[in-house]
């Protein structure tokens, strides 16, 4: 028996469909892999974060998130720097987001989608969490998608690329000068 | 004096282990001392509880770029397990996070809630300080007589005015000559430059007030080479440890200049247990400490002997010191060791957004900011109905990254390559009066992994620190809003005593030896061979930050010592 058949006999075990069951199935049949399982995060998962952070910040004339390893950044924080609360919002929200694209784009998980889709994606999503974030009382969760654009602009602006061709970085300054002109389209310093 | 002291000593060890002078601590006040008893000829050993920190070549990190930091200089939920009261401090990271101590290991108990931050390690919290650099003035030391709080100092500014010169010579302090009475002006660098928006807010306060002044901030921090340090290279890392020795800490400072001498011997993982005491000749002999690494006692003995173990530090050494003659603590007739403990207290202020000067930005990391001194109760024209004492205000003005930009993708990240709007924020730093029941006492009951009693801390604010902060958090949304800042708004964090890291006042000076332990050359009125010069010896607190008081007085008591020695009155 395959998966397939043994889905099939489960919903009619069940007397009906199984609500969702053609999203799991398409994820299934089509190789996708199990994401944010756990705070030992995946090649699978590293390779899934990229693409968020990318689609956060995409490469232009500088580098984008990927290129700065944002994925692999944001699993090493997540691990050490977030309590067990903040990792489970974490976790959770990797697979919240992959299902948000499977219902919006029928059935096609986020590494799936075209760039294009994905921006719609993350756009929606941003709203959200931002709306989330105006309601939210002290001690709810905080939403996934706010971790996950926080620590895409946190690990991509403190990158070697982000932080020396998005942005402008001195190691040693050498000197303070307290008034210098600036001009529009001039880069921020990095620190 | 140790009762468990077993220890058969011969007399050629005690020729071994005698010096003619003993340091304990190697901060900021200790690294002071050693450096004035050792050029003055004497033979002197700097025992430190803590590891050993060699000038440059343990600050290893600070030469990293962010992103070859792990969590790029972020605080992980296992510093914060191991060090959750040490993690909340500012200068804590992921490079300076080895200069604080782990807190499960060096245990203390909050009574009432107080944040005590330490470094154990030669050099002490002079290698994380906020290296802010300022006099007291004479309405300082004149404070408790006039208002009646805690003891009269004394001493008065003229005592300490040319040791502050002395010091501020040696140190490397910048700033500028400001002329204010409050605030003295001293021996200066260079000052560092106020940026576009702080000139205009200075400006500002001076248009729309006629009792107070912004001015730049003085620190002690190179703007020019001292010696061989320096000059500061605006990196704003001081608190990794600078390569450049930029800074002024006893690491690269008073250490190496005691060390040139000849006459430093520097004794790393040594835990100062008790001072030693001859009642006959009411002197102290020496001190007795634990090896921290063979947890072995030793006694090492002194003609004189200066504790700089910190405000806590010393008041934990002298209360353990007990004896027949000195049943209630080391020196302690007074029974006012370990009380009168004071912090400043702040984490209060306002900040706010400047709509202009979108033209300009500026090049550098100024590891320094603006600083308002104190402007109430200065004389009959400024004086409060409602409180006593007062506060200064530091702060600064950047162009911050955009962080909170809405949507994603191309536009998202052509808003953040860009500086944002200007923003100013001012925090207040307000005087704690000295009470007699804001205390440390020894706790017999709790053990540290060393087997010593650990500290009982019970301090707190009371009503005239409340009520000033009202008057901090107004007055800062008031000057902002006066230099046209939008979008002002305040915050009061609350940060319980401790966390401002200027804890003083467990062996106060005073003229009395009833009500307090140290005479104004900060010498034991008990034990007269016995000087503690650090944050313990305050009768007061003020509002400005404390280091540099701790390095005039130690100068002035080290000269002092040495001159009482030599006339054969120690």
């Amino acid at each position: 028996m395959n998966r397939r058949d043994a889905l099939s006999r489960v919903a009619l075990l069940l007397g009906g469909s199984v609500i969702g069951a053609e999203f799991f199935l398409s994820g299934c049949g089509t190789g996708d892999k199990k994401i944010g399982q756990s705070v030992d995060f995946t090649a699978d998962d590293i390779a899934y974060l990229d693409e968020v952070a990318e689609t956060i910040i995409p490469a232009t004339d500088t580098p984008g998130a990927k290129a700065a390893k944002v994925g692999t950044f944001m699993t090493v924080m997540v691990k050490d720097c977030y309590d067990e609360k903040n990792q489970k919002v974490f976790l959770e929200g990797m697979n919240k987001l992959n299902e948000a694209s499977k219902k919006k784009f029928g059935g096609s998980g986020f590494m799936k989608i075209t760039p294009e889709q994905r921006k719609e994606l993350l756009t929606e999503i941003d709203k959200e969490q931002k709306e989330y974030g105006k309601n939210k009382k002290k001690e709810d969760d905080v939403h996934y998608f706010t971790q996950m654009k926080q620590l895409t602009l946190l690990g991509y602006f403190t990158s070697e690329p982000g932080a020396t061709q998005a942005l402008r970085y001195v190691p040693v300054p050498g000197k303070f000068e307290a008034c210098i002109p600036y001009k529009k389209g001039d880069k921020a310093w990095a620190l | 004096m140790g009762d468990s002291l077993n220890v058969h000593l011969n007399t050629k060890a005690t020729v071994q282990n005698t010096y003619d002078a003993i340091v304990v601590g190697s901060g900021i006040s200790g690294g002071w001392a050693a450096k004035e008893l050792c050029e003055k000829g004497l033979k002197t050993l700097v025992l430190e509880r803590g590891r050993n920190v060699e000038h440059i070549k343990d600050y290893a990190g600070t030469e990293k770029d962010i992103w070859q930091l792990i969590h790029h200089n972020k605080v992980t939920e296992e510093d914060r397990k191991n060090s959750p009261i040490q993690s909340k401090c500012y200068a804590f990271d992921e490079v300076s996070k080895k200069f604080f101590v782990n807190d499960l290991e060096n245990p203390y108990n909050e009574v009432k809630k107080f944040w005590w931050i330490r470094g154990y390690h030669v050099g002490g919290r002079s290698l994380m300080w906020g290296r802010q650099s300022y006099r007291w003035s004479e309405l300082d030391f004149e404070a408790n007589a006039k208002d009646g709080h805690g003891v009269d100092w004394p001493i008065r500014y003229k005592d300490l005015a040319p040791w502050y010169s002395y010091v501020e010579k040696f140190a490397g302090i910048n700033g500028n000559r400001d002329g204010l009475p409050q605030l003295p002006d001293g021996e200066f660098l260079p000052a560092m430059e106020m940026n576009c928006l702080e000139k205009h807010v200075a400006a500002s306060l001076k248009q729309n007030y006629t009792d107070r002044v912004m001015i730049m901030g003085r620190s002690a921090n190179h703007t020019k080479q001292v010696g061989d340090r320096g000059p500061c290279q605006y990196r704003n890392k001081c608190h990794q440890g600078c390569p450049f020795g930029g800074y002024f800490s006893s690491n690269s400072a008073t250490l190496p200049a005691a060390r040139a001498t000849g006459n430093l011997t520097l004794r790393p993982n040594s835990i100062v247990l008790d001072v030693l005491y001859d009642k006959d000749k009411k002197r102290a002999t020496g001190v007795r400490i634990l090896d921290a690494e063979t947890m072995k006692t030793e006694e090492y003995y002194a003609k004189i002997v200066f504790l700089n173990a910190s405000t806590l530090g010393t008041a934990h050494i002298l209360l353990h010191s007990v004896s027949d003659a000195f049943p209630n603590g080391f020196g302690n007739t007074s029974e006012q060791v370990g009380h009168n403990l004071m912090d400043h207290h702040y984490g209060v202020g306002a900040h706010g957004d400047y709509e202009g000067f979108a033209d300009t930005y500026y090049y550098g990391r100024r590891p320094n900011g603006i600083y308002i001194p104190r402007f109430r109760n200065i004389n009959e024209k400024t004086k409060r109905s409602d409180y006593v004492r007062g506060f200064g205000y530091q702060g600064g003005a950047s162009r911050g990254r955009v962080n909170n930009g809405d949507g994603i993708g191309v536009e998202l990240k052509a808003s953040l390559t860009e500086p944002g709007n200007w923003t100013m924020g001012i925090g207040a730093w307000g005087e704690h009066l000295p009470y007699y029941e804001n205390k440390a006492t020894l706790n017999k009951d709790k053990k540290d992994k060393w087997g010593l009693p650990t500290l009982d801390i019970d301090c707190e604010f009371k009503e005239n620190e409340k009520i000033m902060r009202k008057d901090m958090m107004d007055s800062a949304k008031e000057m902002l809003e006066k230099a046209g800042l939008k979008n002002v708004s305040t915050y009061d964090s609350d940060p319980p005593p401790g966390f401002c890291i200027h804890e003083m006042g467990t062996a106060r000076m005073g003229r009395d030896p009833k009500t307090s332990v140290l005479n104004g050359n900060n010498q034991m009125h008990d034990v007269k061979n016995v000087f503690i010069t650090d944050g313990a010896c305050m009768a007061s607190s003020a509002c400005q930050n404390p280091s540099l008081t701790y390095m005039a007085l130690t100068a002035r008591a080290a000269d002092f010592a040495v001159n009482e020695l030599k006339k054969g009155n120690l």
